[in-house]
């Protein structure tokens, strides 16, 4: 199992379906579990690590998850590699830049992975397409008793499952959804949204994570409180109540941009369409941010029934894509996942700088959306 | 800058502000220390309105100066975090904010090193992260109060416990989880509910 046989289509979390889907790109869950009987990473000698290695990579790659599993050895491997796992949200950027015998076993559809000598010694994760966040707790929850079952937790009665940093004991468990949020951008109330996440104790992040920028009007929100509060009360306080306000908002917004913003609107998704099917040189960072215009574009007609002008025409352009298959999310996420920089050097079978990636880019983009271009 | 200035700044009656406090704009390699401690003591010494809840301390060149700002002028001093300060500041400000007190009480958590994996306070400060699990129990009474800060206010774990846990300790976790939540609902004048948390109590006794 190699990473170019997961490396030329988006994964199943990616795929653009499930509830909510018009803003809430993806679920995810996570928990920080540590062995007991060994220290914690920052005081573990290199030897150590690799014992605690191991034995986590023995215990997972022997549980039965109803998928195939594969192990890759982060320490070991090219810096392309690392680049492309933390593209597609597999690895976190920390395993991807630590030091020391780390590795991370994914799942073959990749909604399961399972970080070893992380911050943690196993942070594992399951993701979901749209808002799933009770069947990710459930999933994961059931996969955390079977790696139990076979090593042993560092656990107190007092703190719960014992963790490297005091911000995930208790629980240990990190709630998070990748949100879409152009609208809320567009009328300037992105920040109300930063503020009424401090003040519900969430977590606002980029694309990528901790210290990562928000590209393509896409924010990652997460729990902050880990500990006081059971697993399933945290859950379903986002699921029920944070994530159907958040969503209320945005959607409000949009159709507050239909109602008295159209022109602004159109403007933008007319200027993504062009872009987008001219360019011969385009970045990451811009094909990114004309990709959210374009999402917007589909998600307002799809679950809004928005037909303005330069939708009509984006509608028009969905008949022409793709073999005649039309211009979905699909392709869209498509277009996103396969153009970031580790995507686009693995799948060319070798490394391209800058200029040639931009080049590349814009190629495959064009050639995507514009009917009979090679 | 030296206490002249600040005293001239207040008795000519200019609005007080932070650069006009520091003499220059602030920058990293100036300030050599900074912490923020939160209490609700003081009044705000920009708006002289709302209370005082960001203590800000800076020491410059060996020279102590403290300023006690509202969140709104802390804010709009830029000194403030408007986005969330990154826990590791905090829990490291938090941290700085002990009192030193092994000369007068003796050897204080500050000056222990884990029998375990060695770890101290100071590492702790310079990480953010701990050596080993016994850490949580030899440090207690230093990371009791961050763990509280970090986690809104909450020190009791009270969610999923390992299977293999022995039954007496579930049920003693079940049971110190049920007092806690017990005090919440009376603190909260929720009597209805502290009556059936009561009933669950005496139920495992």
């Amino acid at each position: 199992m190699k990473l170019s046989d997961i490396s030329s289509d988006i994964n199943e979390w990616f795929s653009g379906s499930g509830p909510l889907s018009d803003v809430v790109i993806s679920s995810r869950i996570r928990l920080a579990r540590n062995l007991a009987g060994h220290k914690f990473l920052s005081h573990c000698s290199t030897a150590e690590k690799s014992a605690i290695l191991e034995k986590l990579k023995d215990v997972i790659m022997s549980l039965d998850l109803g998928d195939q599993v594969f192990y890759i050895s982060v320490d070991k491997a090219s810096d392309l590699n690392r680049n492309f796992l933390v593209e597609r949200h597999l690895i976190s950027r920390h395993l991807a830049l630590g030091k020391g015998p780390r590795g991370v076993v994914i799942a073959r559809r990749e909604f399961f992975t399972a970080m070893i000598n992380e911050e943690d010694h196993l942070r594992i994760q399951v993701l979901k397409a749209g808002c799933q966040l009770s069947r990710c707790a459930e999933q994961i929850s059931h996969i955390d008793d079977m790696i139990e079952s076979k090593a042993d937790y560092a656990f107190s009665p007092r703190f719960g499952y014992l963790t490297a940093c005091p911000t995930n004991l208790g629980t240990g468990i990190r709630v998070s959804v990748m949100l879409h949020l152009p609208a809320l951008k567009m009328t300037e109330q992105i920040e109300k949204f930063f503020d009424a996440a401090k003040d519900m104790n969430l977590a606002v992040r980029g694309l990528f994570g901790e210290g990562t920028e928000a590209a393509s009007d896409l924010y990652q929100l997460s729990n902050q409180v880990t500990l006081g509060m059971s697993e399933s009360e945290i859950v379903s306080q986002f699921e029920n109540k944070i994530i159907p306000e958040i969503v209320e908002y945005e959607n409000a917004a949009r159709n507050h941009l239909l109602s008295k913003q159209a022109e602004t609107l159109d403007d933008k998704i007319s200027r993504a369409m062009a872009l987008l099917q001219s360019a011969h040189l385009i970045s990451s960072q811009e094909a990114l941010f004309l990709l959210s215009h374009l999402r917007l574009g589909i998600n307002m007609h799809e679950h809004m029934g928005a037909s303005t002008p330069a939708i009509q025409r984006l509608c028009k352009l969905r008949e022409k894509v793709d073999g005649g298959k039309g211009l979905s999310i699909v392709t869209i996420n498509r277009l996103f996942m396969l153009t970031l920089p580790a995507h686009l050097q693995l799948n060319h079978g070798k490394s391209l700088d800058s200029a040639r990636r931009d080049a590349l880019r814009a190629k495959i983009i064009r050639s995507t959306l514009v009917q009979g271009e090679q | 800058m030296d206490n002249d200035e600040k005293e001239s700044g207040e008795e000519s009656g200019r609005p007080f502000c932070a650069e006009q406090f520091t003499g220059r704009k602030r920058t990293q390699a100036q300030v050599e220390s900074v912490s923020l401690r939160c209490e609700t003591l003081m009044q705000c010494q920009i708006c002289k309105k709302k209370a005082a809840t960001i203590h800000l301390t800076e020491i410059h060149e060996g020279v102590r100066m403290e300023m006690h700002l509202c969140e709104q002028c802390a804010v709009e001093q830029g000194i403030a975090a408007k986005t969330q300060i990154s826990i590791n500041e905090l829990l490291s400000g938090l941290l700085a904010a002990q009192p030193a007190d092994d000369e007068l009480f003796g050897p204080s958590e500050h000056q222990t090193k884990c029998p375990n994996c060695g770890f101290t306070l100071d590492q702790f400060r310079k990480q953010g992260v701990l050596g080993c699990p016994h850490d949580y129990e030899i440090f207690e009474k230093t990371l009791l109060p961050l763990i509280e800060k970090a986690q809104d206010g909450k020190t009791t774990h009270c969610g999923k416990v390992p299977a293999k846990t022995p039954r007496d300790t579930k049920k003693d976790m079940e049971r110190a989880s049920l007092r806690e939540q017990l005090k919440a609902a009376v603190q909260k004048e929720n009597y209805e509910l502290a009556a059936k948390l009561r009933d669950k109590l005496d139920q495992l006794e």
